[in-house]
């Protein structure tokens, strides 16, 4: 795990706990996360990433532990100062969750409309040019239903981008795209943090594109409930703390998890 | 896309200069261009009129304060005026982000893809309604024929149909719905007390309160009440379950599976309903006659055994007949109409909603029109 400064530090976690009911999906988590920096959150299905990130973006509260952002306890505030913290979040979720009865620009605007006090001429403007990042301005009258799985997707990013946030969460970005958007994903998320110093928390699958992107990470276990590497993934892929994560680096069939 | 460079200088606005130095363009960009003080400038559009498409128009930024997407949506206008005019930018003094970001974008803004117009064709769309109507008769009559052959192959131990998915159906359109049948048929019992009670003492024709109560209750009201609250409760339930799972992929699952939708989705649902409706309906009769026999009491002063003689002496046992069969009829107009409206609607949420919305609608208004077939078949057979 890379050491960070204190005034480096955008997110931390500490000692959290996370699941349903009584039920521990994971435990003992602790990570720092660099301003500016891409984490990946790894692991096998169904070990709790989702989880973890559901936590960080105020949708599951957690059984223990902390989570900070900019050193204020997320959890701890009052429900007002949460909601004024998360909006910093942007959130790219798996199915893209567009609102399907909006049309694609309207789904854009809504977040502007309701959290800025721009002209309707300028909302327009940023949701025709945040679509175009995303390389989707023709959509901007089209409902979700009239996209593909990937258009939905760059769509649901565009949407993600749109009160400009600091810190960006994307569960699965990949999942389902062609080899040549994905790339492109790649690119416009590298091209988010290089370019803006946006905070990227990443869960993927998708090995080559956490390899090109991701600069630390942690890697969750489903057996023990607990993180059991921490570093960036080309990192871990070169030199594997254990053998499961040495097997899910290299798409080998796990020979003795334990 | 938060502010990029920070000063402690007071925000200054955006501004935009146009200048050129030995025939050379210079854009020159100064001052903070944020999106959150809405004052970013929009470019004329014959900008780059009085320049040569030979020479690139350099960008200079030595003065620029902070910016975030604002500066980027007006550097994106430069960029497609730009391309439209043929003329090229020199980029290398923005900065590195922004240049970037600007790399994302498009040369030329794409149209975007129009919803289609509305055209008023009268004549058109009278033959598209009518066209799409005699089709959704046909399917939904395709199906309650798919629906009996089903009940059939049940019978005979061959059905798809699982028992548990029977049950849960059963339980949720019969014992879950028995509060809100008891609530509207005890109350439309006491109402018809009341108003009976009312206009019959104007003629000393109170007596036959009872008869009104035990024939409007037995013969229309409790038939008809029931199937539109399970109509509301049950068909809008079933609608909406059969369109989510249209939209998770769940029937298409089942499609290729070979499993048939009808065995599986529409038979328990329209059973539930055949089993559950005529057990209600005499529910809702007994619990209409105790509203009429309260009121009765409170108003007329009548006794139980008597108000109960009445009753039963004027509504024979062939009204309860032709009740029951009503609501069987009912029933599966509920039953086949809320899941073929389930399985056409579209797969997004809000379709879920409107799928619910329309197969309540369609209940309500079919069984008062079935309704309204049964009085006319009653009239042509005496009963």
């Amino acid at each position: 795990m890379n050491v960070t400064s204190p005034q480096n530090t955008l997110l931390s976690i500490e000692n959290l706990t996370v699941g349903y009911g009584e039920r521990i999906i994971q435990q003992d988590i602790n990570f720092t996360v660099k301003k500016g920096s891409i984490f990946a959150l790894m692991g096998g299905s169904g070990c709790g990433k989702s989880t973890l990130l559901k936590s960080m973006i105020g949708l599951l509260p957690p059984q223990n532990g902390d989570f900070l952002v900019k050193g204020e306890n997320y959890w701890k505030a009052n429900k007002n100062h949460r909601v004024e913290i998360a909006r910093n979040f942007g959130v790219l979720f798996q199915s893209a969750a567009l609102w399907s009865s909006m049309t694609v620009g309207e789904n854009i605007a809504l977040p502007l409309q309701l959290f800025t006090n721009l002209s309707a001429s300028m909302i327009q403007r940023l949701v025709e040019m945040k679509l175009g990042l995303v390389g989707m301005s023709h959509a901007i009258n089209l409902y979700p239903s009239e996209l593909s799985g990937g258009m939905k997707k760059r769509c649901g990013l565009a949407r993600a981008l749109a009160l400009d946030p600091e810190i960006l969460f994307f569960d699965e970005p990949s999942a389902g795209l062609d080899p040549i958007t994905s790339k492109r994903l790649d690119d416009l998320i590298l091209n988010l943090r290089d370019g803006l110093g946006t905070t990227i928390i990443i869960v993927s699958h998708e090995l080559p594109s956490l390899f090109t992107i991701a600069d630390d990470g942690i890697f969750l276990d489903a057996e023990t409930k607990r993180p059991i590497a921490h570093g960036s993934p080309r990192a871990l892929r070169d030199n594997p703390p254990c053998a499961l994560v040495n097997d899910f680096m290299h798409r080998q069939t796990v020979q003795n998890p334990k | 896309m938060k502010v990029n460079k920070k000063s402690s200088l007071p925000p200054q606005p955006p501004e935009w200069t146009l200048k050129f130095e030995n025939n050379k363009p210079i854009l020159i960009l100064n001052g903070d261009w944020l999106a959150k003080n809405n004052n970013i400038p929009q470019l004329p559009v014959d900008i780059f009129k009085n320049c040569s498409t030979d020479i690139s128009v350099h960008i200079n930024t030595d003065r620029l304060g902070s910016w975030d997407s604002g500066f980027v949506v007006f550097l994106w206008d430069v960029k497609n005026l730009a391309t439209i005019n043929g003329i090229s930018i020199d980029k290398d003094n923005l900065p590195v982000a922004a240049q970037q970001l600007v790399g994302l974008l498009n040369d030329k803004k794409p149209e975007p893809t129009l919803p289609p117009k509305y055209q008023f064709r009268p004549l058109y769309d009278l033959g598209e309604w009518t066209i799409n109507s005699l089709n959704s008769l046909g399917v939904t009559f395709q199906l309650f024929i798919f629906a009996l052959k089903g009940v059939f192959k049940f019978l005979m131990g061959r059905s798809y149909m699982r028992l548990n998915d029977l049950l849960r159906d059963i339980r949720a359109a019969g014992p879950s719905a028995l509060i809100i049948i008891s609530v509207v048929n005890f109350l439309m019992g006491s109402i018809l007390a009341f108003v009976g009670a009312v206009q019959l003492r104007k003629f000393s024709a109170d007596a036959y309160v009872a008869n009104l109560v035990g024939i409007a209750t037995v013969r229309e009201l409790a038939a008809v009440m029931t199937a539109i609250v399970i109509s509301g409760r049950t068909g809008g339930a079933y609608a909406a379950r059969i369109a989510t799972m249209q939209g998770n992929e769940e029937i298409d699952a089942l499609k290729v599976f070979g499993i048939p939708v009808t065995e599986y989705l529409i038979l328990p649902s329209m059973l539930s309903l055949v089993i559950t409706m005529p057990i209600m309906y005499l529910y809702a009769c007994l619990m209409s006659i105790f509203g009429g026999l309260i009121v009765s009491i409170l108003m007329l002063k009548v006794s139980v055994i008597g108000f109960l003689y009445q009753t039963f002496g004027a509504v024979p046992f062939n009204q309860f007949i032709f009740g029951g069969t009503k609501t069987v009829a009912f029933a599966m107009f509920i039953g086949v109409s809320s899941c073929y409206i389930g399985m056409k609607s579209g797969r997004s949420a809000a379709d879920v909603g409107v799928a619910a919305t329309k197969a309540v609608v369609a209940g309500i208004v079919g069984v008062i029109a079935l309704d309204a077939v049964f009085a006319v078949l009653a009239d042509i057979i005496g009963i």
